[in-house]
């Protein structure tokens, strides 16, 4: 079975927070929440200082505490590795959220839209009322993906099933696959780059790796 | 600009705490009630002020969730979810303690205060599995929280039995509640320091530090003093309601402190920067963390 993760080449980000913008108009997500952000990192000490943009959002756990907490069932995890939300059955708890250590979920209780009350055109026409109340997160863009096996293409080799930020990228350090086949582009990426993921050690099996040099 | 190290979070606020509040208070009341009957004191009072802590807390999170119309769906996940645990024995807490209350059985009553142990259990655990904050992911949030909650039950039963009960002796009562408020020092020193040694956000361990003093003083260490008193001056009721009083509201300003006060999240880090250039590897970073002791 598929296990779909994300690979994040640090070298290559360069902040432009394209992926976000992208993110923002696939997903239609209201103002103030982001499902793809970048951080904007410094580290070292002076004279040896570092700036590192890192994009986070839903790890897509392999081990998710949002879904063991989740009193309603309606956070679950696919075969895939995906890690989805039914808008009908949450109830909006929070639990997820605070289960959550990469920040990664949201809760809205009111519409709101980036230009006051009223909402654009384009946000009238993506607006889902099933999202307000309820935790919202990443879903590395799950309706595509499903549309692969239809189609006959392959998530993160063909753009129309490749999550919006992997295809936004302008400098390719986002990338998306199947870490289960050895032959994917992830899975050669964290082949034959050294990697990291974040706050492993809290037993999440998180499903983003970020890479950080190339020689292994 | 997107925040890096840990924030406040901002999804389970004051009704949250109430839950804790309510819940804690209301099943250790249930217990030394129980206790309390078994020697022949009258539990229909307390039993129902137990009671209502319970449904008062559980009231607060129902105004606090989303969806709340949708409430029933929270007793969907018993696999995994101590939300649903709890939930789940709730309605059969509230069945046993009213059916006591009605029939004014004590054996039954003494099932009503076992099923409020298990939905304190349930209450501990629920917070040990928020993963995402530090603070409450500890393995001693849980004696914590127990603890905590007896005492408070202790101090209630303490601050009211002089008047529910004048003829009985006060003496098993305020000796709990001078047991239960060392107990809870102690479960409070083995949390803050458990959670330090681990590293942690710092800005928690700086509210921990504001709290702590008036924590150990004013909500412990005075109830015990007074409760001492009483015992061996015979000090009246007045002075037993102080302790019992005391030792609540020590209880509920932890269980604000943590849940709404305390709850920083992990925050981000980079745990290798990357290698550009000529550059070679550096350490990482987590902005906003103590380093755990050596």
């Amino acid at each position: 079975m598929a296990r779909y993760v994300m690979v994040v080449d640090l070298r290559s980000c360069v902040g432009c927070q394209t992926c976000t913008a992208a993110c923002r108009h696939a997903n239609a997500t209201p103002p103030g929440v982001q499902w793809r952000q970048v951080l904007d990192i410094e580290s070292g000490e002076y004279p040896d200082v570092r700036r590192t943009f890192m994009p986070v959002g839903c790890m897509h756990c392999g081990n998710p505490p949002c879904m063991h907490v989740c009193p309603s069932t309606a956070t679950y995890q696919r075969d895939d590795g995906l890690v989805g939300i039914n808008y009908d059955l949450c109830i909006g708890c929070g639990y997820c959220a605070v289960a959550c250590p990469y920040q990664a979920r949201h809760i809205v209780h009111r519409a709101s839209f980036a230009y006051g009350d009223q909402p654009t055109e384009s946000e009238a026409a993506r607006f889902d009322e099933k999202r307000v109340s309820v935790a919202t997160k990443c879903t590395f863009c799950i309706d595509r993906i499903d549309e692969a096996k239809e189609k006959g293409l392959t998530p993160g080799v063909h753009p129309e099933v490749t999550p919006a930020c992997v295809n936004s990228c302008i400098a390719q350090a986002l990338h998306f696959g199947d870490k289960q086949d050895p032959e994917s582009n992830v899975s050669q990426l964290i082949k034959e780059n050294e990697s990291f993921r974040m706050h492993e050690e809290l037993g999440t099996d998180p499903g983003m790796y970020y890479l950080w040099d190339g020689h292994k | 600009m997107s925040r890096v190290a840990p924030w406040h979070q901002t999804n389970w606020d004051w009704r949250a705490a109430c839950n804790f509040i309510g819940g804690g208070s209301g099943t250790g009341l249930l217990l030394f009630t129980a206790i309390a009957a078994a020697q022949g004191a009258p539990f229909r009072v307390s039993g129902l002020v137990g009671l209502a802590l319970v449904a008062a807390g559980l009231s607060f999170v129902w105004l606090e969730i989303g969806k709340p119309w949708r409430a029933l769906h929270v007793f969907l996940n018993p696999q995994t979810s101590w939300m649903t645990r709890e939930a789940m024995v709730a309605p059969f807490l509230f069945a046993a303690g009213l059916a006591a209350l009605l029939l004014g059985s004590v054996a039954v009553f003494w099932i009503a205060a076992a099923l409020g142990m298990l939905f304190l259990y349930c209450q501990g655990r629920i917070l040990f599995a928020s993963k995402g904050i530090p603070a409450w992911r500890q393995p001693t949030v849980v004696p914590l929280i127990m603890v905590t909650g007896l005492t408070e039950g202790a101090g209630f039963l303490a601050a009211v039995l002089p008047w529910l009960a004048p003829e009985l002796p006060l003496r098993w009562p305020l000796a709990s509640l001078f047991l239960m408020l060392v107990a809870r020092t102690v479960a409070w020193r083995s949390y803050l320091n458990q959670l330090a040694a681990g590293g942690a956000p710092a800005k928690t361990l700086a509210v921990y530090a504001r709290f702590d003093k008036p924590f150990i003083f004013v909500g412990n260490a005075l109830p015990a003093l007074l409760a001492v008193a009483v015992l061996f001056t015979g000090g009246g009721a007045l002075t037993s309601l102080l302790a019992g009083a005391l030792a609540v509201a020590g209880g509920w300003a932890l269980k604000f402190t943590m849940v709404a006060r305390a709850a920083y999240n992990q925050g981000f880090a980079l745990a290798i920067p990357p290698v550009r250039g000529q550059g070679g590897r550096l350490p990482g970073t987590k902005p906003g963390w103590t380093p755990p002791a050596e």
